[in-house]
């Protein structure tokens, strides 16, 4: 249990999000994808915060907290992420009668 | 630290073979119950990274709130027929995911990172572990914090005290952001006047 591999399990993780959120046809599918990526983000920040030298450690050990400060801002941007696009999905599921982004095509004309 | 060990490794392959699970389920249904998986996993991931707070939060924001609101939108729009197909772009989502992950492990492997030093690992995984914890005198004595400047520094750092001092302005716009955010989603989901619904 190294840095490396906490590094390289966030890395498979925001792929897997990556390639979910570009390559599938529902928008929920999408969503969940964007979350797998949040979360990906989440333990990098994490993990630099604990095995990593912050440049201010010297004077003020407070600084050591700064990568869960991070993780808790994006924490909350997710929270309002999901809140407005799941409003978004059921605008879209009213007036299309489908969450199929190939049929989110109202901008394109 | 071989039983942290075999933690990680457990909690990796739960969070892997869940978002793979997540992308690739044919059943939306399915996919947001392997995604509580993933976000159970990371919670782990937290306590194995002295952020025990942020398992919590984790727990209760994630797995508690959003999963279950994906569920919800899992249900009250259920495309049955079609289920969680892929789009054209597989095979080049494929393929720039697979690069970026290739390029994403070399930095991490490659990169000469400048670890902390041995002998503050501790002291910083105290301060970390307890961030929403005051700590007492003896408690600091008995971790080999004796003197009284230096306790008095642990005691002080608290992610509360970085929210309100050095992080004030972004903690005040994520809450506006937040606001702002949910009375959009109430409008976009407010049944239009005249249509005779709500």
């Amino acid at each position: 249990m190294s840095f490396e591999a906490f590094m390289i399990v966030a890395a498979v993780l925001f792929c897997i999000g990556l390639y979910g959120s570009l390559a599938r046809r529902n928008v929920l599918a999408v969503l969940m994808s964007i979350e797998l990526m949040f979360n990906a983000v989440n333990i990098t920040l994490v993990a630099i915060a604990k095995y990593l030298a912050p440049a201010a450690l010297q004077d003020d050990i407070s600084s050591v907290l700064t990568g869960q400060v991070f993780a808790v801002f994006i924490i909350t941007v997710a929270a309002a992420e999901i809140a407005l696009g799941l409003g978004i999905v059921f605008a879209m599921y009213q007036t299309h009668d489908s969450v199929d982004l190939t049929d989110a095509t109202g901008l394109r004309h | 630290m071989l039983f942290q060990d075999v933690i990680f490794w457990m909690l990796s392959v739960m969070a892997i073979g869940g978002a793979l699970g997540v992308v690739l389920a044919p059943d939306l249904f399915r996919a947001a119950l392997l995604l509580i998986v993933v976000f159970i996993a990371v919670a782990g991931f937290f306590v194995l990274l002295s952020a025990e707070f942020l398992a919590v939060v984790q727990v209760l924001i994630y797995v508690g709130a959003i999963a279950i609101l994906i569920i919800f939108a899992v249900m009250l729009t259920r495309d049955v027929q079609r289920g969680n197909l892929p789009n054209r772009l597989q095979i080049p989502a494929v393929v720039f995911a697979a690069l970026l992950l290739a390029a994403l492990v070399t930095v991490a492997v490659d990169t000469k990172w400048e670890f902390l030093p041995a002998d503050q690992q501790a002291r910083v995984d105290l301060v970390q572990t307890n961030s929403v914890t005051t700590l007492t005198g003896e408690v600091l004595t008995e971790e080999g914090v004796t003197s009284p400047e230096d306790q008095a520094e642990v005691q002080e750092a608290g992610l509360a005290d970085l929210l309100i001092s050095d992080y004030v302005l972004p903690f005040e716009a994520v809450s506006v952001l937040l606001l702002a955010a949910l009375i959009g989603a109430l409008v976009l989901v407010r049944p239009s006047p005249g249509t005779g619904r709500g």
